[in-house]
């Protein structure tokens, strides 16, 4: 029922769909996955003249001005350029007339193929839209080539395209897209277009300057945080500081004499202040007096979620997989057993949350930067009570994601600030309100035990506790006790390893909300895996890189990303005192990547990261600037994670607030990072979310490597590296 | 558990041994308390009881307030004597009490000083309320410890406190029980603060010196009977009692140094214009000297930026009535900016994580040169903390940042504790006083760590 | 009234003088380039030139600005170390979600201002109070180094 081992060669596309088959096939049932790449483009805003709209994804109006009607929403990522290099490859339309437009919310039409949902997440954006897009771009293609054929009174077999026109070669005929259009309007497309062959690629796999760039460099593109709808005002809010807590009472006489100030806003479980600019706002906020009641949460610290979670983990858990007979092969042999606990974390996306909403007694409009466009609408139709057709939404580029924007929340509370306020308001959250009231990664316990023999494992053993933000997001996709997430990439682990058994122990921390953090289940299992890899090479006195290769031979693909990241890290050469190589692998969002980092370790503690390298095999690369940006930043994102992030708990609240207490990583502490791409034929897998990944894991076994200390909690413990504390 | 004896005997020759100790410095401070300056002693003079004085009365409200109600009148005083910084927890109602007060023997809580009668002072009658501010006993006659400045507010009129009191007993009634305490012996023996009293409390009401001027006498009731600003200032003796020897010439206060503010033209204020410290106590600010932070910080949030600019001129000119003492550890602030590159002004073989952090964390508001280019009280340039080659504050202030409560409320620092190591801190700390003071420090990750302890 | 000097232009806005200019920027004069992050001067993003100099706006007041000249990435491509600065972004694909490279191009343009040819201590010095949290580090000091070279 899993992607074991032995079929990781599977094209990506398939293993991912494999790997979530019964969400999908359970969706699928219910009639939501419904790919409709032949329905006519009705929710989008219509081109004055008419033009030639094939399918919900592409547009071309009489100018040749093709419109690339974007499913997903850019958040950094590059994902603008890449769908539209996979449609405009297939439609061989000439780059520099595309133009993009943000998807209206609408599942039928421009849900996720794996999730069913109008989603951007989980690093699957180019694998799940991959064939689908080819397809509806080649039957777009098919189109204009039949109405060039009719046009000219010629066989379509004789006309190709290129760069936005047909041409017909035997009398070097050609005619623009443009000029199609009135005729292909007329015509079906076929069912199933002929796709290009690979190698036919033009657009593909060469390293195109992103559409989205040139605005981002002189301070014109609008993020959900700069939408000006004429009239707005400005607002932020405050809740309770302890989860669950609700509003007593509020004396608002300082901040209402304030200038600028507008309104006071209490409702159930937050406050609002409204005013001319968020400065008044601010300011007006910091001026309440607000007594909260704090309810039955106020007692709870971070020792009772970390009591809770690891009396869970001592239960058994639901098996999400099993190989031959782990249990027996347990009791023999060399044994090692350790747990590895993760923290809570906060996404701290750069743009702080924010939403902005208009809503009037028969409408409502919102603008948000949103990875779940659709799930925005529908919670302003719920807060609203208005019907889904009277909310409009603009889904705006999105400051910063890693899968804060998959939840709704500052869409909830922003419609509700908005149905007291007449006119438009902006809600903005303070840095403060967006650490102290994130939905968190997750707390989580990883119980592994494994035996060894002549170099190899015999047996393995991994019980995952924790949250599952799946059954709450998609509730669905919880099936038997399983969360797919939370068992990714370790269900599946790619060594090759004869008796396995993999649990997963739903337990939610008191209190405090989780959700998705970029990397999700795959950045907590892989740090544990290929920490314990590390310990398990260890005890059995191999090299960390060649204990792994010998467990890889039905893993080609991830066997040659680690050999070529071991050559390119030099791994093996010798290094200064205190100095270590670490190695991680992992297959995830059907990636395969090796990362080394090497680390310094001085006597105070302190760690400073040298060097990261990274080889990756991600299949067929569409934009491989972006596969290497995408990396490079992950591999930081991670590292941040590992070496500083923290969000604690005391008295019931988030004991961060800002930047000066969940601290990130900076250029200063940057390592020197280099990513090698191999080349593949395969289908592309996913890479936003890969290098979050890949570092933690890689720089604690570096840190073990330079110091023969082994930490199994993140983030890295200084005072355990100085030896003030016991590891 | 019968057989106690090894720690019964144990516990008897501590308990024997304690005895011996104490008897031995009660005598010697016996010595000293009768013998020590009150805190106006420097100032010579002929004392006379404030009836006899003819002058305009140096006590009571400011003229603006005369005609006040008796309300308002102890609103005002009750913020001149900043009742509200100890008799209020993080967070907490005002004057609720709950404030921990961390000392080497213990915890100690302050008090809920609204009028509730169960955990409050609402049952306390004026002469309760006087026994308290003057003598330091509560309404049960359990003695109070000084860390209740009653050695200071005994110079306190009895109308003033009335109008304190009655102030207090305007505010909603809280109910709000003080933590235990958690004293060690022999200092969780309350009786013991009997003794105490009797050797430092002067129990004496203000009397105002004849040959100084009318502001000055202002000023020195404000001085001595409400702000009490020796109980930081001056440094204490073995007992815990002021050191009036060393009047203002600066002590270490949980944790944070209280500078010299003798007349010392180096290492105390005898440098500044007299605009300058008006400035500095009225707003906790002044340009070229720095912002106040941590508990001064908090005294002018709660208690000196409500006094009228002719009382902060009557403390200012009595301050700068104390002679000098040189405190032999500060330097003269170092008075030019540090150089605008990175590359000069510090070594670049010393520590490189404290200029690291500086780069990351510090240098946007407070910029390479320390002068802020944001907000004049982020300007590190002349201020004394940095020109301390302890740190102590300068440490204190990274640990936990500034939290202003001040009108200008861009004027806090945020707290930098949790997120940076004991060595990146003590680095940092180093690295600041060399760039922007006259000497460098060596603060160790030790050290920090112990500061953290005290927070 | 305050009057503030605008990428060269005089604008009249009706605020505080203890506003800070961040909010003036973006919520009264719609300059949104500039962003919000932290609004404590610990991420950058809200970087503006003042006299050439590169200052955080979320806790500069409009009241101490006075006659000196604010430039904002809006403004900054103007001056032509600015635009180099933009290209080398561009050239190198610098950006990712964006949000903080407004802030990052301040800094940087500021920093090849005063040293036309940084070495990494200077980049360190100059641009480590910006944080991206996407991760642009690697490329933001190899674009740095590009434009110093054109
Ligand atoms: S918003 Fe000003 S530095 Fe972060
Ligand atoms: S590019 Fe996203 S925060 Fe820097």
């Amino acid at each position: 029922m899993y992607v074991s081992a032995s079929q990781e060669a599977t094209p990506t596309l398939a293993a991912a769909l494999t790997r979530r088959g019964f969400l999908q096939a359970g969706l699928a049932a219910g009639g939501a996955l419904v790919v409709g790449f032949q329905l006519p483009l009705a929710q989008s805003a219509q081109p004055e003249k008419p033009g030639f709209a094939p399918n919900a994804f592409i547009r071309i109006d009489v100018h040749g001005k093709v419109t690339l009607i974007m499913p997903q929403v850019e958040m950094g990522q590059g994902i603008y350029t890449a769908i539209a290099m996979i449609l405009a490859e297939e439609l061989d339309a000439d780059f520099s007339q595309v133009a993009l437009e943000a998807a209206p919310p609408n599942d039928k039409l421009y849900g996720n193929p794996i999730f069913g949902i109008q989603v951007t997440g989980n690093s699957n954006s180019v694998r799940s839209f991959w064939l689908p897009l080819r397809k509806a771009a080649a039957g777009a293609r098919a189109v204009l080539v039949q109405a060039a054929a009719q046009q000219w009174k010629v066989e379509p077999d004789g006309i190709r395209t290129e760069n936005g026109q047909a041409i017909y070669d035997a009398d070097a005929r050609r005619i623009d897209y443009g000029a199609l259009v009135d005729r292909a309007r007329e015509l079906t497309p076929p069912k199933d277009p002929q796709l290009k062959d690979v190698k036919d690629f033009k657009l593909i796999g060469n390293p195109l300057k992103r559409m989205d760039t040139p605005d981002k460099v002189n301070g014109k593109t609008v993020y959900g945080i700069d939408v000006m709808p004429p009239g707005v005002k400005f607002a932020t809010l405050a809740a309770c500081p302890v989860f669950g807590g609700t509003v007593e009472r509020v004396d608002d006489a300082k901040a209402r004499a304030l200038p600028g100030v507008r309104q006071v806003i209490v409702l159930k479980d937050f406050v609002a202040v409204v005013g001319d600019h968020m400065w008044a706002a601010k300011q007006g906020l910091a001026a309440l007096n607000i007594t909260w009641n704090e309810g039955s949460n106020s007692a709870i610290s971070s020792d009772d979620v970390w009591k809770k979670l690891r009396a869970a983990s001592d239960k058994e858990g639901a098996v999400a997989n099993s190989v031959g007979d782990a249990a027996k092969a347990l009791t023999q042999g060399d044994k090692l057993e350790a747990a590895y606990e993760m923290p809570f974390l906060a996404h701290a996306t750069m743009e702080p949350m924010n939403c902005t909403v208009h809503v009037t007694p028969t409408s409502c409009e919102v603008w948000v930067g949103s990875q779940v466009l659709s799930r925005v609408q529908a919670t302003a139709a719920r807060v609203t009570g208005l019907p889904l057709d009277k909310v409009t939404t603009h889904n705006l580029l999105i400051g910063g994601g890693f899968g804060r924007r998959l939840e709704v929340d500052m869409v909830d509370s922003a419609v509700q600030i908005a149905q007291q306020v007449d006119g438009p308001v902006k809600v903005v959250w303070t840095r403060e309100e967006d650490i102290q009231h994130d939905l968190y990664r997750p707390v989580y316990r990883d119980a592994l035990s494994a035996t060894v023999a002549n170099g190899r494992i015999v047996a393995w053993k991994h019980r995952i506790t924790g949250s599952s933000v799946i059954a709450r997001w998609l509730p669905p996709a919880f099936q038997k006790g399983i969360d797919i997430d939370a068992i990714d990439s370790a269900a599946d682990i790619p060594y090759d390893i004869p008796n396995l058994r993999v649990e997963y122990v739903r337990a939610e921390p008191p209190a405090v909300p989780t959700g998705f953090w970029r990397g999700v289940g795959p950045n907590n299992n892989v740090f544990a895996i290929e920490s314990f890899m590390d310990e398990l090479a260890k005890k059995s006195n191999k090299d960390p890189v060649n204990f792994r290769r010998d467990m890889l031979d039905k893993s080609p693909r991830l066997k040659a990303a680690l050999e070529l990241a071991a050559v390119k890290a030099g791994w093996g050469n010798p290094l200064p005192a205190r100095t270590g190589r670490g190695i991680a692998l992992q297959v995830a969002f059907g990636s395969f990547i090796a990362t080394v980092a090497e680390a310094e370790v001085d006597a105070s503690g302190e760690v400073r990261v040298h060097r990261l390298v990274s080889a990756v095999d991600t299949g067929i690369v569409v934009n491989p600037d972006t596969v290497v940006a995408q990396l490079q930043g992950g591999l930081i994102f991670g590292l941040t994670a590992a070496l500083y992030g923290k969000i604690t708990i005391a008295k019931g609240r988030v004991q961060q607030s800002n930047f000066n207490d969940y601290r990130m990583l900076r250029i200063n502490e940057t390592p020197q990072i280099e990513v090698h791409l191999i080349k593949s034929g395969e289908a592309p897998g996913g890479i936003g979310e890969t290098g979050a990944t890949a570092a933690p894991p890689a720089l604690g076994n570096a840190i073990f490597a330079a110091t023969g200390i082994r930490l199994r909690r993140l983030p890295i413990d200084r005072d355990v590296l100085s030896g003030k504390k016991p590891s | 558990m019968n057989d106690s004896s090894p720690t019964g005997r144990a516990g008897r020759y501590t308990l024997i041994g304690i005895v011996a100790i104490l008897a031995v410095v009660l005598i010697g401070l016996l010595w000293m308390g009768v013998l020590a300056p009150h805190p106006m002693d420097f100032a010579g003079g002929t004392r006379v009881a404030l009836t006899e004085y003819h002058a305009q009365d140096p006590t009571g409200v400011p003229a603006e307030l005369k005609s006040a109600s008796l309300i308002e009148q102890g609103e005002y005083l009750a913020r001149a004597a900043d009742c509200a910084a100890c008799h209020t927890a993080d967070g907490g109602v005002p004057f609720a009490g709950g404030r921990a007060f961390v000392l080497p023997f213990g915890t100690l809580y302050s008090t809920n000083i609204t009028p509730d009668k169960e955990t409050g002072i609402g049952n306390y009658s004026d002469a309760n309320f006087l026994e308290a501010v003057h003598k330091g006993i509560g309404r049960d006659h359990t003695r109070l410890y000084p860390a209740m400045p009653f050695a200071s507010y005994t110079y306190m009129t009895t109308a003033d406190a009335a109008a304190i009191k009655a102030y207090l007993f305007s505010l909603a009634p809280v109910h709000a029980p003080a933590p235990q305490n958690t004293l060690s012996f022999p200092f969780n023996q309350r009786s013991l603060m009997g003794v105490w009293a009797l050797l430092f409390n002067p129990d004496k009401r203000f009397e105002p010196r004849t040959e100084r001027d009318p502001q000055w006498n202002r000023g020195a009731y404000l001085v001595e009977a409400m702000a009490h600003c020796g109980e930081c200032h001056t440094p204490r003796n073995l007992m815990q009692a002021l050191n009036n020897r060393e009047k203002f010439a600066g002590a270490v206060q949980a944790g944070w140094r209280a500078y010299n503010i003798t007349s010392d033209p180096k290492s105390g204020i005898g440098a500044w214009s007299e605009a300058a410290l008006a400035q500095y106590l009225a707003t906790g600010h002044a340009d070229g000297r720095g912002a106040a932070t941590g508990p001064m910080g908090e005294a002018v949030d709660n208690s000196l930026q409500y006094m009228t600019q002719t009382d902060i001129a009557a403390m200012v000119t009595y301050v700068r009535s104390v002679s000098g003492i040189a405190s032999s550890d500060l330097p003269e602030p170092k008075a030019s900016p540090a150089p605008a590159s990175h590359a000069e002004g510090v070594a670049a073989n010393s520590d490189p994580r404290g200029k690291a952090v500086y780069a990351g964390a510090c240098a946007s508001c407070h910029d390479w040169t320390g002068v802020s280019p944001v907000i004049p009280s982020a300007t590190l340039t002349g201020v004394r903390s940095v020109n301390d080659p302890t740190a102590t504050n300068v440490v204190q202030v990274i640990l936990s940042g500034s939290h202003r409560q001040a009108a200008d409320t861009r004027a806090t620092m945020p707290a930098f504790g949790s997120a940076y190591s004991d060595e990146e801190i003590a680095s940092l700390a180093n690295y600041v006083t060399a760039r922007f003071g006259a000497q460098p420090s060596a603060v160790s990750a030790q050290n920090i760590a112990a500061l953290r302890a005290q927070n | 009234m305050v009057s503030l000097q605008i990428n060269g232009e005089v604008r009249t806005v009706d605020a505080p003088p203890d506003m800070p200019l961040l909010w003036v920027l973006r919520d009264i004069l719609g300059l949104t380039g500039t962003k919000f992050g932290c609004g404590i001067a610990q991420c950058g993003a809200c970087t503006v030139h003042v006299n050439g100099a590169p200052v955080r706006s979320c806790l500069l007041p409009i009241g101490s600005v006075g006659d000196r000249a604010v430039t904002t990435i809006e403004g900054i491509g103007a001056s032509a170390v600015g635009a180099r600065v933009q290209k080398a972004w561009l050239d190198l694909e610098v950006v990712q979600c964006g949000y903080c490279q407004s802030g990052q191009i301040m800094s940087a343009t500021a920093l090849l201002n005063s040293t036309a040819h940084p070495e990494d201590s200077d980049i360190d010095a100059a641009m480590a109070g910006n944080i991206c949290r996407c991760g642009t580090y690697v490329r933001i000091r190899a674009a740095i180094k590009h434009a110093a070279q054109t």
